[in-house]
Order: structure tokens, then sequence, then C-alpha cells
């Protein structure tokens, strides 16, 4: 397991969020949903982002600016280096049969990678403002885009099966709906590769570590519950 | 100098690869019963290091000693138990149970964990009940935040002690930039990394000082150099801690930083450095050398 110096290609405004394109080097994508660590210059732990774009030669990853971490990965420059390990964790199982993305905020994030795997099924996504929803440019044109107040949950049809990706209460609020929804879950991490016991959220009764059993969860008897942050 | 991970910073089990870059693997600690561990948010990174409140999850004596510690040790390298507890006859108890298991090199007591209620025996108490239990090496894990480390040193010495681990984290506290609100679930944690170095080695010398156990240095160590001026200042092995978090490839990145770092200095190999610090330092060392064989 070893964390690799790729290069920063472009770091892109969409909305309030950055988009960093890093070349991909000898790393893999891995699966939509899995998630890098990427060591933001200047601080000592590494931070885990799920993989957004997989353009050929690239890994790109949409980041929201709201630590000392992520404002370090927005101030990246074209040519920067950025140590990054991964793939990790398990991602969406993408032998579902009626997709249906639904997410909500920075957790569109994995979207635009799932989508393209899932050959463009249909995406419902909610921001808190018309600035955010930019971010909805990296989704597929037919995308249904919601803004506050109006939930994703009153714009999601049912039958599909649901791949979620949001804020806690979002991904709660779709799991009362979609009960075997596959939802991205978020804990804040140190590691990524299960050493620090950091990330742990209970799941099946117990508290167990988001990056090995996750971030990706999909038994309905999962509740998951930490502050997102 | 051998290399070696802090205990609870590395899981042999989902790193099997990271675990066998060094020369003997540290366990999560053990305690009698199962623990859940702390409610999250259980970590958090400040300016100089990182803060964590995990609460020693683990699945229990029991558990460790049916199945665990058997699949740690089929990863193919030495051992070493970290024993935690309530109680000196708690401590006690594990390592009479450990006792014919071919696969312990050693038992690193963990006698100073700040996330935890700590045992109302003193640490002298814990090892001597220890070392009546057990013959394996005994290797106490000390805090830096005791006033006079070197006391405590020679006490768990004369309690039987083989070694110390030097030394566990420092409590800390971090509060959210936006609502000050403290951001560990458990409002104080474990401050690791950068800011646990100054700390670490003046533990060293202390206990260096004090005793001539051997002694595993941990603290703050990122690179070969805070590795070599842990031994130094009286080392004989280094422990990484909050590093493998960011690195897993750290020990090797660190053997190799280190190896170009006693070359700089024209020794022979890190060994030669051992204590170093105590004799004024290399230049002190050498002059004393030539006025010797002059």
């Amino acid at each position: 397991m070893r964390r690799v110096p790729l290069r920063v290609l472009a770091n892109e405004p969409v909305g309030p969020y950055r988009l960093l394109r890093l070349a991909r080097g000898s790393l893999d994508p891995g699966t939509p949903g899995q998630f890098f660590m990427l060591e933001p210059p200047g601080r000592l732990l590494p931070r885990p982002m799920s993989l957004c774009l997989a353009p050929r030669g690239e890994l790109g990853f949409l980041i929201d600016a709201i630590g000392p971490g992520t404002r370090a990965l927005c101030t990246a420059e074209p040519g920067d280096e950025l140590h990054v390990l991964g793939p990790l964790g398990k991602g969406f199982d993408l032998s579902v049969e009626r997709p249906l993305l639904v997410g909500g905020g920075i957790g569109v994030a994995p979207f635009p990678h799932l989508a393209d795997a899932l050959d463009a099924p249909p995406v419902v996504v909610g921001f808190r403002s018309t600035w955010h929803a930019e971010a909805a440019a990296l989704l597929p044109p037919q995308t249904e885009v919601v803004v506050d107040p109006v939930l994703v949950t009153d714009a999601m049809p049912s039958g599909h099966d649901v791949l979620g990706c949001g804020p806690e209460p979002m991904l709660k609020a779709v799991r009362e709906r979609e009960p075997t929804a596959q939802l991205a879950w978020e804990a804040p991490m140190a590691c990524g590769f299960g050493a620090c016991f950091g990330c742990v959220v209970p799941i099946d009764g117990q508290l167990k570590r988001l990056c090995i059993e996750g971030p990706v969860l999909c038994d309905s008897s999962t509740r998951a519950a930490v502050s997102t942050r | 100098m051998r290399l070696l991970n802090a205990s609870g910073c590395l899981d042999a089990l989902t790193a099997p690869d990271v675990a066998r870059s060094l020369d003997a693997f540290v366990t999560k600690t053990v305690t009698p019963l199962p623990r859940e561990g702390n409610a999250p948010v259980r970590i958090a990174e400040t300016d100089v290091g990182m803060l964590n409140s995990i609460g020693l999850p683990n699945a229990g004596r029991e558990e460790f000693l049916c199945t665990t510690l058997a699949r740690v040790a089929s990863i193919g390298l030495d051992v070493w138990v970290s024993v935690g507890g309530f109680a000196a006859n708690e401590y006690a108890e594990t390592c009479a149970q450990l006792r014919g298991r071919d696969e312990v090199a050693a038992v690193e007591l963990n006698l100073s964990c700040p996330n935890v209620e700590e045992a109302a025996d003193t640490a002298a108490e814990i090892v001597a009940a220890c070392r009546a239990a057990t013959g394996a090496p005994l290797y106490a894990k000390l805090s830096p935040a005791n006033w006079d480390i070197s006391a405590t040193a020679r006490a768990v010495e004369a309690a039987g002690a083989d070694g110390l681990s030097l030394v566990n984290t420092i409590r800390g506290a971090a509060l959210d930039e936006r609502t000050l609100a403290p951001r560990l679930g458990t409002t104080t944690g474990g401050l690791s990394g950068p800011a646990l170095k100054p700390i670490a080695l003046a533990a060293v010398f202390a206990c260096r000082r004090a005793t001539e156990l051997p002694i595993v240095a941990m603290g703050g160590v990122l690179s070969g150099r805070d590795a070599l001026e842990l031994v130094a200042a009286g080392a004989n092995d280094v422990a990484l801690g909050t590093v493998l978090f960011r690195d897993p490839d750290a020990p090797v990145r660190i053997r190799s930083e280190l190896a170009a770092e006693v070359a700089a200095l024209g020794l022979r190999d890190v060994d030669e450095a051992r204590g170093i610090a105590h004799a004024g330092g290399l230049e002190a060392v050498r002059r004393e050398l030539s006025r010797v064989t002059d």
C-alpha cells in the first residue's frame, strides 16, 4: 500500500466548490463510491475524497472548502504535487436494474463517475442555493435539480434502485423512503485503511470502521449516525 | 534499532504488508472484556498534531486468545501484545493467559491511555503483578504527563519491567472553528504527531539517565531524522504512530532516510548514535575520542 505523488492538472471553480483534476499516474480509479486519501499541503493528515470524475489519464475530485485541510487542497495549483492513496473502501454495487441517483450538496461528488458507469441513469439532486446547484453541470443533462426548501425526497420517484450520497439528514430521509437504498456515508478519517479506528459508525448495532465496511452501506439494518463535517 | 508500530496505530489484519515492513508488530490494546470504544467523533487534526479519542475498542481477551493472536502471528513477524486493564489483577490475568503462547515476543503494558479511566493501582504495582504472572519480556508504556517520569521508570524497573515504551499520547482538546464546540465526542483526547516529539525526547532523555532498561521510543516520528534524534536521546528501538495514518509506506521511507542521515554524519550505523546526546553530541564525542587516542 503506497501513496503516490500526483500532479495537479487543473483546479476549477464549480459553484462554491473546486474541481481538482490530477494526473492519474499508476492509480486505478476503482469502483464509483470508493475513496482516495488526498494529502493537503502543510497538513498532518490526508482527507478522504470520493472520486468525482475518471476521464482517461485523470482523477477528478470535487471539494468543498470547509476546514484547514480542504482549504489547503482547494488552493493547490496546476503543477503542484499531491500525495494520494487509493482507491479505498467499498463502492456502489452497480448490478442494479433500475438505478436512480439521489444526492445533495457536496454529496453529489461521486455521481459524475457513477453516472458514467451506469450509462446516464436518472438523477435527482438537491442544493441549498442556485450557486451550489452549479455542481449539477457535472451530471447528465436530464438531471432533476431542486433547491432548498424543496427536498430531494419530494422530487424522487419510487420504484427504483436508489444509490445515494449527501448530508446525513438527507440520507436518513432517503432510507425511510427506500430501505434498500445503497447510501454513501461520511466520517472523519485519519488513515482510510483500517488503522486508526477513527471513522467508526453504528453498523448492525456495533461501531464499525466506515473505511473498511463502507463508505457505501446497503444493508437496511445499518444505522450510520455520525455528524458529517 | 528495530522499527515497530505504536499500539493502536496499525491493524495487521487490514494492512498486512505495512505490518510486514516493520521489525515487530504491536497489537491494539487487549482488555479483559470486549470494549466498543468511545462514541464518535474520535479524531481531530490540529495545526500541531492529531487528537484521538478511540477508547481502546477491542474484542476482549477471550476473542484475542482464541482467534486474533493466531491470525496476527500468521502474518509472520514478531508480535508484541499490548495489554490493558482497570486494575493490576486484570493486567496480570491477561499476562497469565498469554503464558505458553509462542507467538508472543513481548508484552507491552498500556499504563497510560489518556482516553479511558486510569487504573487505581500504580504503574509499579501493575508491573509487579504481571511480572509474577509471566516470564515474557515486559515493556511498561508510560505517560509523558508524569512530572517525574524517571521516578516511574525506576519504580517499574524495580518491579520487574524489562523495558520502557516512551511515550503514550498526552491529553489535549480542540474546538470547532465555526461553532467553538469541542470537536471530539469525549471533549478531550490524546495528542500525537509533531507536537509530541519534543515531549518524547525529554522523556527518553530523562529515562535513559535514570535506568539502563531498553527503551522503545515514539512520539511525533515523521522522518528518519526524528528516529535518529530519539536514538541519540537514548532509545534502543523506535515506534511509528500517527505517521502510519498519513503514509503507510513510512517504515520503508524512514529506514532509508535514517540510513542517509547516519551516513551523512559519518557513523557506522544508527546504533552508534545511541545516547550520544548525553555525551554532549557528536562533536563532543569525537573531540573526546581524539584526545584519548592522541
